[in-house]
């Protein structure tokens, strides 16, 4: 009997373990086994990390992009911000390529992973070919349950039958798990505005809420954040011992003071991760419960859903729920996956299919095979630049490399220098577990974008994002044509991870873009003067 | 009750939806079936599975684990006849009610050896809140339903039976604050397993 190998074991696979050895610490706070040996579930890093002398006074957090209206966000600015709070990068660095690490393990305990990966992708690509069907499907179904069905076509229209959704029950106060959905909305803002007290229950995500921030990251909020900033955030606004830096000290805190909020809350909201079609049922999973705790405990649950998340049949979820917590944290199945089917007996459910874009894209050649994405973050995880510039520089609701595709969909001027905060290694393309041609997707925004006439004035800005990262161009010109050789020669925030991804294996060796950046830029702007 | 501007507004989205269709054939593919091999002990193989992802197993009558276990308990819901609890879940006016259970008993419909998981559809629970916001839960699994992969599961008619049915694979956990692992993170702090045949 095996089951997959969970502890890090030195060069497995030929990954590297360590980007930073320095962060390897003695830590007797996370869960264990009977045994006493670490447990390693959910979104736990497989190995003791921080800081051996964190400093005193604390590193403060380094702040995400600074926005402007619609002029372009300038992420080599707060990129070079967070690299320049060392504690920071590095935990940041080290915490998500443990992830990416994890992943790999789980990967490699299924033997029939890539066939998964191609299933998963035909599933989905079918289902976005028959959307509309679709979509009338789970809508009969779902009222045939006794689910109220509503449409909005924008993120505002959504906000509206939300808050008017609150307003006919009464509700002053709303519970809500996680949902990168409502982020785009822009629900919290909104609903503040009307009055109504908004408590976002999963941890990562309530530390963000709590420090008026956006989510760093889809899958773990709060990742670019210390334990220090955390304890400094909840000793100002939840009351807590500013000294006490103890994950647990504070995870049990937050527990405390949000507990009577949920139980007191008039209404609960969720995401979903799927919604089937055959069923009528939509599927949310987290680590915590929240999303649970959100629909059952309040008598009205609302269910904000993208139109895209239609897959076909109950089944598909045997495909899907195998790869999705895997791909996401390296961890076999989220501790809880739920499947609503109806309102629960006294209770009223509501579904809100939201489009937001999502139909335009679905036009977009050749973006719109970006709608096949689940959500699970492993494209952010192994991205040198994401993992090197936290999720906040992006200054966009989406970050790492599948926000670089979906951003400019939202913005074209305000995320158009986005697509160039990539090496364009093809590593996200490799963990993807749905097979998006991640990379290629965002060279081909670099082409459209540069060749808009709006961007000529952000030509300078499209350059500087790379700058960051990549600040010797001819290193990162010889890293897109060949691998070996330029792992000698690379600086180590670009070497770090191209040792580890760019390894013999050949799952890991990236394909080479179709045309590099570099060579693209000289031969269409080479005569124009570009340096 | 729906407004006209929301009617138009599923209209307008399905028309664009259709309209944008991506061309090309992109056929439904047939799902093959996927094995596991669990070395021919299956309930061994779930029990890891289980422990790995922070559940609990423990031997013995269900009445006696939950005593051994929880010794201090003073409000305890269940739904199984094999232990008898303090609070009736019938006679429950709002889920909030339930906020100082201290253990939650219940009864797995099926079980996955894969991912270690237990089923609790609705008809299990009573009130599915009690899931959540109880401060431990013991589910009994019966050895003969233990499922072989999540696949198995998916293809089970409970999955379109139930408004309501969760898959637990462990305790609430978060690691949200530099990757440290955190038991009871919303969600019960506590999952024990107990085979117990019906
Ligand atoms: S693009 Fe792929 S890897 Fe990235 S979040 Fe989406 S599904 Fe995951």
């Amino acid at each position: 009997m095996s089951l997959s190998p969970d502890q890090p074991s030195g060069r497995r696979h030929g990954l590297h373990d360590l980007p930073h050895p320095d962060l390897q610490g003695a830590d007797g706070q996370s869960a264990r086994h009977e045994d006493g040996s670490r447990l390693v579930h959910a979104e736990a890093s497989s190995r003791p990390l921080g800081s051996a002398q964190p400093a005193t006074p604390a590193e403060p957090q380094p702040r995400g992009a600074t926005e402007h209206g619609h002029h372009p966000i300038d992420h080599d600015e707060a990129a070079r911000r967070f690299i320049a709070a060392t504690e920071h990068e590095k935990m940041h660095d080290e915490r998500l390529w443990d992830l990416r690490q994890k992943r790999d393990r789980q990967m490699h305990a299924i033997p029939e992973w890539e066939e998964l990966r191609e299933l998963a992708s035909a599933i989905k690509l079918h289902a976005l070919a028959n959307l509309p069907e679709y979509l009338e499907q789970f809508e009969t179904r779902a009222k045939a349950n006794g689910i109220e069905v509503h449409w909005a076509e924008t993120g505002a229209q959504h906000n509206e039958i939300v808050h008017g959704l609150l307003a006919d029950h009464g509700a002053k106060s709303l519970i809500k798990s996680k949902s990168m959905l409502t982020e785009e909305t822009g629900l919290r803002h909104y609903l503040q505005g009307k009055g109504i007290e908004i408590i976002e229950t999963d941890l990562g995500e309530r530390i963000q809420q709590l420090d008026d921030e956006a989510p760093s990251h889809i899958v773990v909020p709060a990742t670019h954040k210390l334990r220090s900033d955390v304890a400094h955030l909840f000793a100002e606004k939840l009351g807590t011992d500013p000294d006490n830096r103890d994950a647990n000290y504070l995870a049990e805190q937050q527990r405390q003071k949000t507990r009577p909020l949920i139980l007191n809350a008039d209404a609960g909201m969720t995401g979903a991760n799927f919604a089937v079609a055959e069923t009528g049922s939509f599927v949310v999973c987290t680590n915590e419960g929240n999303a649970d705790l959100s629909a059952n405990v309040p008598p009205l649950h609302i269910a904000s859903i993208g139109v895209e998340k239609v897959i076909p049949r109950m089944a598909d979820l045997g495909v899907f729920i195998r790869l999705l917590s895997r791909s996401a944290l390296g961890s076999p199945i989220t501790q809880y996956t739920s499947h609503f089917r109806g309102p629960r007996q006294g209770g009223r459910m509501h579904i809100v299919l939201v489009d937001n874009g999502r139909s335009a894209r679905l036009g977009m050649e050749p973006f719109w095979t970006s709608l096949k994405c689940i959500r699970c973050g492993a494209c952010m995880n192994t991205c040198p630049v994401y993992r090197r510039s936290g999720g906040l520089s992006y200054g966009a609701t989406y970050s790492g490399p599948i926000g670089l595709i979906l951003n400019p969909t939202f913005d074209r001027r305000k995320y158009s220098a986005l697509p160039f905060a990539s090496t364009l290694n093809g590593s996200c393309t490799n963990v993807c577990p749905v097979k998006i041609n991640i990379h290629e997707q965002i060279f081909a925004w670099r082409k459209e974008l540069a060749e808009e006439d709006e961007m000529a004035g952000g030509k300078r800005a499209m350059m500087k994002a790379a700058g960051a990262l990549l600040s010797h161009p001819a290193m990162y010109r010889a890293a897109i044509r060949t691998t070996d050789s330029a792992l000698r020669v690379l600086p180590h925030f670009v070497a770090g991870e191209f040792a580890g991804v760019w390894t013999k294996e050949g799952r890991d060796l990236p394909d080479a873009p179709p045309e590099t950046f570099h060579s693209w830029y000289q031969r269409t702007h080479g005569r124009t003067g570009a340096e | 009750m729906m407004t006209d501007a929301a009617m138009s507004a599923r209209e307008r989205i399905l028309g664009a939806l259709r309209s944008n269709r991506p061309v090309g054939a992109h056929p439904l593919p047939e799902l093959p079936h996927f094995p596991l091999d669990d070395g021919g002990d299956r309930t061994g193989y779930f029990l890891a599975a289980l422990k790995s992802m922070g559940g609990k197993v423990f031997d013995g009558r269900p009445d006696e684990v939950l005593g051994a276990r929880f010794p201090d308990a003073k409000q305890i819901a269940s739904t199984v006849p094999e232990v008898a609890g303090n609070r009736d879940l019938t006679a429950v006016a709002h889920p909030r009610d339930l906020a100082d259970i201290d253990v939650a008993v219940t009864r797995a419909r099926f079980a996955i050896a894969e991912t270690g998981t237990v089923a609790l559809p609705d008809a299990v629970l009573g009130v599915n809140a009690v899931a959540y916001l109880a401060q431990h839960l013991v589910v009994l699994v019966d050895p003969a339903e233990i499922l072989l992969t999540v696949q198995d599961a998916y293809r089970r008619p409970e999955m379109a039976a139930h408004a309501y049915l969760a898959f637990h694979t462990g305790p609430s956990a978060t690691a949200d604050i530099e990757g440290v692992l955190i038991h009871g993170a919303q969600g019960v702090r506590s999952l024990t397993v107990v085979l117990a045949s019906r």
